[in-house]
């Protein structure tokens, strides 16, 4: 009896690991799948984007203690908003979306430093749909979320890129500065080189962009 | 106990036992079988799926098989959970049912335009209220650009669908603003006391307006105060006729903030160089402060505390008309104090409670004099008003709100010419019940009753109010409103006359709105019954009567041209009543037939400045010739009114400080305007009603430490 029982905890535990906790080998080929389109050019518009969120909150339907699925959804959903700026109503309802899953992904993975890099989007999309009206409220949550990936995170190059981004952006008079955001983003180029990703499904986008954004400046 | 651990093993094996895929397809559409794409589409415990098209088609294989759960989710939807049982190819036809959302759901809107940042479907945001070029950041001459108000800018106050200024009542977080408006002096309308930086919303109602709301027989201005700030800042200011300076700090634990502002405003240098209408003889000059303090008590609570305090002065000469070769004096003095304490609190069970305190005290002391012919008048009034209100709301399911409160007043209003003294006390209270059915996210009905007792006049009133709205789509919405207003006669009245009664009107509105985006359509059409106004002559009574109806149109587009955004109203009036001195019903020399504005904003981002215009049109308003006989009584007209304001606004940095720079001018082509004329009491000599300064020029700078709150200022002008 008693070797009955440790086997079965044996197998109850190993069933868990398996359904909930490690990542089963279905869970790394489907995200690794998805995250490889991420970073495919053909996926560089609205409705690709929305599948491919789609598809990572059936993931994080399924495996819900995993929080890179709603990462990745929000940051989908993101990318999504950013790539139809005409459609304003559209643009909130995705930041709306993307706040939902980025929540879920922060109670599963607080003070996580690419948690605070799509916050940061989130809040630059709100901005997009009204600046003179949003911009008030929502710039300094944007620049708050980046002060505080550094803090947890100064080697993350998304953390560097966005800043770039919103310094090239943002016209001088409101603070933006162009030699200053070529200075950052070369930074950021650095980090990237150094930066080595936890796992291939670990966030690891933004180097593409930065070396467009470079190579628009100069 | 392996039987009973069996189903586990064989769980465990389950992807090798079932490799079989089927494939699931079908079409998803919402209840009115419109299709609609995107949404997410897959079997429950699984990742397969897929997301619907444009036509609301799907397509998948799955593994899984049996008993099976198929989602359907998209944003602004229930969530369908829809049991399969799947053996084989599956061809389903799917619907999913908007969900209740107060974004989506349809609101009041007949009569109403509301600027809010919380919401997303407004017409105006709050900004809009004050980036409207010629509005000199006076949030009644920006809403002066809106439909359904007038052009009337000789007099005091917001003339709203034929009613007169004194018809408008303003409010903040709820509580009534006695003196909203700077002392004027003839001919001279006193702006708004104000600044439009204070509110986070206003809603500005020309009828049919809610419950919550009394003693305005046209309209309510619904000013509602900002949070706490998300930065600490400090400003200065500095421009052609005055210093402003402030701080605002948001306390280290960001649960509460204090703040205190002053500012000083002299216009006699410009005066001396503008050359007005009329001489002026003492400033103007304005001292104001204000103090705010703001504290999160909770989570869900709120304190608010807001005071300012202000004093002036102005005194003018102009030409005699009942005395020619004399000149005639104004001279007043004024000081203001206005406080506001409100709290607000969820209690719990969906009820919330909003309570308030405000006490105001206003004094003038006026002057006139034709100097050397008569001896000087002196006119002194106060007016103190204390108020309470509470009211309570409960929250029926996911829309539907009852609200239930109550007010009390109390007002002393003394007043003196020469030696005489009229003064009169006022007790006032009143309660309103009110609720807000949806009967479906898209039909809404609001029932409400308001009843309301003054000492003054010893009588009581009960006003219904009804409005429905119903959304015919996602982007427009129909909407009628009924009500009763009732108001108490003007304090000149009620100082001598105590025998009056309540004056009334009954509003009925239908209007259409849509907004779609960046495009606005909004119409509206108005009857108004007045009765029982007040009559001076024979006697002073509330006998008087009168109507007003006419169709307002809007559109506002911000998207065609880009980094351009604008709005034209219109708004066509016949009204007509038989008040004060009138001898019959006859269009009011207040009201215009035809009243327009267009707005213009343009922002150019390679020199970082900000453009904008304003054009307001309104036909010529009658005025009273005593010459002419009773049957041609108010048959004359004033020649149309035609203004167009311009501001550019510069934005920049100095040092670490934002900084803006501001040119405004209003009436830019110096065209001639007339608001009415003057006789004299032998009817011999006239002169003309005109703006005292008829442009004005404003040049100036604004520095912001911290926050960024130069969009604020650009946009003031």
């Amino acid at each position: 009896m008693k070797h009955l029982r440790t086997l079965s905890l044996t197998l109850f535990a190993l069933l868990t690991a398996l359904v909930a906790g490690a990542q089963s080998p279905q869970y790394q080929e489907a995200m690794a799948k998805q995250v490889a389109l991420l970073d495919e050019g053909s996926s560089y518009n609205p409705q690709t984007m929305l599948e491919i969120s789609n598809t990572f909150e059936r993931i994080a339907a399924t495996e819900q203690n995993q929080w890179l699925p709603y990462y990745y959804a929000a940051y989908a959903q993101v990318m999504s908003a950013f790539m139809q700026e005409n459609d304003k109503d559209k643009m909130d309802a995705l930041a709306d979306k993307a706040d939902m899953n980025i929540g879920k992904a922060e109670a599963l993975q607080p003070d996580n430093d690419e948690i605070a890099c799509i916050k940061s989007l989130i809040a630059t999309v709100r901005i997009s749909v009204d600046p003179p009206s949003r911009g008030q409220q929502y710039g300094p949550e944007s620049g708050a979320q980046l002060v505080k990936a550094k803090q947890l995170n100064p080697e993350n190059p998304r953390v560097y890129l966005l800043e770039g981004q919103a310094l090239y952006y943002t016209p001088e008079q409101f603070g933006g500065d162009k030699v200053k955001a070529k200075e950052v983003l070369e930074q950021a180029l650095q980090k990237f080189t150094a930066f080595k990703p936890a796992s291939n499904i670990a966030p690891h986008w933004g180097e593409a962009r930065a070396k467009q954004l470079l190579a628009e400046m100069n | 106990m392996w039987k009973r651990y069996g189903h586990l093993v064989a769980f465990l094996c389950l992807p090798a036992l079932l490799a079989a895929q089927h494939k699931i397809s079908g079409r998803i559409t919402d209840a009115r079988k419109r299709p609609l794409p995107g949404v997410n589409i897959y079997i429950k415990g699984t990742y397969d799926g897929a997301t619907a098209a444009a036509d609301g088609s799907f397509s998948f294989t799955t593994t899984a098989a049996g008993q099976q759960v198929l989602v359907g989710s998209l944003m602004g939807y229930q969530t369908l959970e829809q049991p399969v049982t799947i053996s084989g190819p599956l061809q389903l036809t799917l619907m999913l049912k908007a969900s209740i959302s107060e974004l989506k759901a349809v609101t009041i809107s007949a009569g109403s335009v509301e600027a809010s940042n919380d919401r997303q479907n407004t017409v105006l945001k709050p900004l809009d209220i004050v980036t409207t070029a010629g509005a000199t950041a006076d949030i009644v001459n920006a809403i002066k650009t809106l439909p359904g108000a007038q052009q009337t800018n000789d007099r005091e106050g917001l003339f709203v669908r034929g009613g007169t200024g004194y018809e408008t009542q303003i409010f903040i977080d709820g509580l009534l603003v006695r003196n909203p408006f700077f002392t004027s002096l003839p001919d001279m309308p006193g702006r708004g006391r104000f600044s439009p930086f204070l509110f986070k919303g206003t809603t500005f109602s020309s009828g049919g307006y809610s419950a919550q709301y009394g003693q305005g027989l046209s309209s309510a201005l619904v000013l509602e105060s900002e949070d706490l700030p998300t930065q600490s800042s400090y400003s200065l200011g500095a421009s052609l006729i005055g210093i402003s300076g402030g701080l605002d700090e948001l306390m280290k634990d960001k649960k509460g903030s204090y703040g205190i502002e002053a500012d000083y405003t002299n216009l006699a240098p410009y005066f001396d160089v503008a050359k007005p209408n009329q001489q002026p003889t003492t400033g103007p000059e304005i001292l104001g402060t204000s103090l705010n303090f703001r504290r999160k008590t909770s989570a869900t609570g709120m304190v608010k505390f807001y005071g300012y305090g202000n004093w002036s002065r102005m005194g003018f000469r102009k030409n005699s008309i009942e005395y020619p070769g004399y000149h005639e004096e104004f001279d007043v003095r004024n000081q203001n104090i206005y406080t506001n304490l409100t709290y607000k609190e969820s209690l719990g069970n969906g009820w919330r409670l909003n309570s308030g305190f405000s006490f105001s005290t206003n004094r003038d002391k006026i002057r006139t004099d034709t100097i050397e012919k008569t001896t000087p008048a002196y006119i002194r009034s106060l007016s103190n008003l204390s108020q309470a209100r509470l009211m309570v709301t409960k929250a029926l399911g996911v829309l539907s709100v009852l609200r239930l409160g109550g007010e009390y007043q109390y007002a002393v209003e003394s007043s003196s010419f020469n030696a005489y003294e009229a003064d009169y006390v006022d007790n006032y209270s009143a309660a309103f019940a009110e609720t807000d059915v949806y009967f479906t996210p898209r039909f809404v009905g609001r029932f409400g009753g308001r009843m309301e007792y003054t000492s003054i006049l010893a009588k009581m009133s009960l006003a219904p109010r009804v409005s429905l709205a119903y959304k015919l789509n996602d982007h427009s919405q129909f909407s009628v409103a009924y009500g009763d207003y009732y108001q108490k006669p003007e304090p000149q009245y009620l100082r001598f006359n105590r025998s009056l009664g309540y004056m009334k009107a009954t509003h009925y509105i239908a209007s259409f709105q849509r907004i779609a985006g960046d495009y606005t359509f909004r119409m509206e059409a108005f009857y108004k019954k007045y009765r029982d106004l007040v009559k001076t002559v024979p006697d002073t009574s509330t006998t008087g009567t009168g109507y007003a109806r006419g169709i307002e149109l809007f559109w506002r587009d911000r998207k065609t041209i880009k980094n351009l955004d604008y709005w034209v109203s219109y708004s066509y009036l016949d009204t007509k009543r038989n008040y004060l001195y009138y001898p019959y019903e006859v269009q009011p020399d207040f009201a215009a037939k035809h009243t327009a504005s267009l707005v213009v904003k343009k922002y150019f981002p390679g020199i970082t400045t900000n453009i904008g215009a304003t054009y307001s049109f309104a036909s010529g308003r009658p005025y009273y010739n005593p010459n002419l006989p009773e049957s041609k009584f108010m048959s004359e007209r004033t020649i149309d009114y035609n203004t167009l304001g311009l501001s550019a606004s510069y934005l920049t940095t100095i040092g670490r400080a934002f900084t803006v720079f501001v040119l405004s001018v209003t009436n830019v082509l110096d065209i001639k305007q007339v608001y009415g004329y003057r006789y004299s009491s032998d009817k011999l000599r006239r002169e003309e009603i005109v703006p005292n300064a008829p442009r004005f020029l404003f040049v100036g700078m604004f520095m912001n430490f911290g926050i960024d709150r130069r969009q604020d200022v650009i946009n003031n002008l």
